[in-house]
């Protein structure tokens, strides 16, 4: 039998059942193996030994999950991985959270992340530095990377992250797990500090696809608190994996992905062998074009920063965060208060998001910006009105060394075939397809189905899981 | 395009160092150069997309219900007196 920790949410939940152990032999396997290889990795930024424990004793058939730092836990730190947050208590559990709870899971602890989720490597963390458990001289990507390398490196059953411009997908195809990014407005984000409201979504990252299905089944639905998740209906992603298969799915496969400079040979033949295996498996391969997608990466990087320019200035000294010990009076109180308590790339960004919003610039580019990326979502309702889903590289490369990337906008780059899927806010997800050689380093595929399609996205993942074995 | 950091950064309530603006500036400008790369795209008569998904007015009753303890919206306070948030003096010659 494998040990504890290695298991996902479906074994977890199967030897909870049968009384093969309990809750707390869970957790307490996930603590050993905490204390024996975190030091190593570095995924979490804190463990809450006490309360996970307590909580397994009250649940005892609950399942362990890795909480990534900017979703509330009531009662646990949250930072953003941000100096600004440092010593920040939850005062309320994030919807998601009460989820998860009311599902038999249980937050067990932090994950690092780059500060206020803005980065592809976790590199710009203000609070730890985390490596990836397939080569910890390398990234495990970003910004959930600590979500990424708990489950990667089996320090959890399975964790939460968020996405959007690809922070799930990315992490995931660095550290061999399952991402899976789902449409905006199926999960709630009440509670989850909000980077680009206009994107920004909770998603599972875990060890296979069932048990993303299983976590995303708990996660999704309507919320009160949150106005962009709608009433429809959450499908039983776990039963409607049954019977899944390639057998007649039309798989695009869009030209602006597959024939870009740049990427790299071995993420080159992976994917390709991925579509081989797919083809041979019975699915239908249709050749399709997203036209826009070259201006993808440009619109996020003036709607993102614009959006989080305007979300991060709730962080001024005033309720919560770090204050400045030298402020002299209100003025002085915000500005150096953000300056002590704000990383470089957060930084960045802010002035990035303040002048595109600047008397004089919004039209020539937030409001430009916004009449592209609907040019960006017709790419994608024109394809998907030919095909089931989209099969595409998911990063441009594996797994990069730790400051290879020192120029901002060639770290933007990473994100090329994660964000034009966020732009137009459907569903996507990472799934494992092979390893790098030399190199033996994890690299994923991407799918992408239509909005709220999230049952024929699973489906078909769950079918390349298998095919791929 | 010359962007002014100091002054971006003063609206942004940022404080930076020289040091700071030296090196963002340069890496700014690279960033606003790429990204006017949107100016090529012809968008005569699209309209702007503010979502993921298209929304309506989600509208809940509207009636008293219980929100956050004061004590628990007030534990993470950096100061504070009593049941307020302290601030420093904020309008001219008022009584701090």
């Amino acid at each position: 039998m494998s040990e504890l920790f290695e298991l996902g949410v479906k074994e977890a939940q199967a030897g909870l059942a049968k009384g093969e152990f309990t809750s707390v032999d869970l957790v307490k396997a996930v603590i050993s193996r905490y204390h024996e290889k975190d030091g190593e990795i570095g995924a979490y930024l804190t463990f809450d030994e006490e309360g996970a424990l307590k909580l397994a004793e009250e649940n005892p058939k609950a399942v362990p999950i890795a909480i990534k730092d900017l979703i509330n836990v009531k009662g646990q730190p949250c930072t953003c991985a941000s100096r600004i947050l440092k010593g920040y208590v939850s005062p309320y559990d994030a919807t998601v959270v009460k989820n998860l709870k009311a599902n038999g899971f249980i937050p067990c602890g932090r994950v690092n992340m780059d500060e206020f989720a803005m980065g592809s490597s976790t590199e710009n963390s203000g609070l730890g530095v985390t490596r990836n458990p397939y080569d910890t001289t390398r990234v495990p990507g970003g910004s959930s990377g600590g979500s990424a390398a708990a489950v990667g490196g089996d320090l959890c059953i399975a964790a939460l992250g968020t996405d959007t411009g690809g922070s799930i997908r990315q992490p995931a195809s660095f550290c061999n797990c399952v991402g899976v990014k789902p449409s905006y407005g199926r999960v709630s984000r009440f509670g989850v500090t909000a980077f680009a409201s206009s994107l920004d979504q909770v998603g599972p990252m875990t060890k296979s696809v069932e048990d993303a299905a299983i976590l995303l089944k708990a996660l999704a639905g309507h919320d009160e608190m949150d106005g962009t998740t709608p009433r429809d209906p959450v499908p039983d992603y776990v039963a409607e994996l049954a019977g899944a298969s390639m057998k007649g799915v039309k798989i695009g496969l869009p030209k602006e992905y597959l024939e870009v400079s740049g990427l790299d040979p071995e993420v080159k033949r992976i994917t390709d062998e991925a579509i081989a295996k797919c083809e041979g498996a019975g699915a239908e391969l249709v050749p399709v074009s997203l036209p826009h997608t070259e201006y993808a990466m440009a619109v996020y990087y003036i709607i993102a920063p614009a959006e989080a320019s305007a979300n991060l200035a709730r962080f001024d000294g005033v309720r919560y965060g770090h204050r400045s010990a030298s402020a002299k009076d209100v003025y002085t109180l915000y500005t150096k208060s953000r300056a002590e308590g704000f990383g470089p790339e957060v930084k960045r960004r802010i002035i990035m998001g303040t002048y595109v919003l600047s008397s004089g610039y919004y039209d020539a580019y937030y409001g430009r910006a916004q009449k592209v990326r609907t040019l960006i979502k017709r790419d994608f309702d024109e394809a998907f009105g030919k095909v089931d889903v989209l099969l595409t590289p998911c990063a441009p490369t594996p797994a990069f060394k730790f400051k290879e990337l020192q120029d901002p906008l060639t770290m933007y780059l990473n994100d090329l075939f994660t964000i034009p899927s966020s732009l137009a806010g459907v569903c996507a997800a990472s799934v494992p397809a092979g390893f790098t050689r030399p190199g033996n380093l994890p690299v994923g595929v991407q799918f992408i189905c239509g909005g709220f399609e999230e049952s024929r996205l699973l489906r078909i993942c769950r079918a390349f899981e298998e095919v791929n074995a | 395009m010359k962007i002014d950091v100091g002054y971006v950064a003063e609206l942004a309530r940022l404080e930076l160092t020289d040091e700071e603006k030296s090196v963002f500036q340069p890496q700014l400008e690279n960033i606003v150069k790429y990204v006017e790369k949107i100016s090529e795209v012809d968008v005569e008569g699209v309209e702007p997309m503010m979502h993921g998904r298209p929304l309506v007015n989600a509208f809940r009753e509207d009636e008293v219900r219980p929100s956050l303890d004061r004590e628990a919206a007030l534990a993470n306070a950096p100061a504070r007196v009593g049941e307020e948030f302290l601030l420093p003096k904020i309008v001219e010659g008022a009584e701090s």
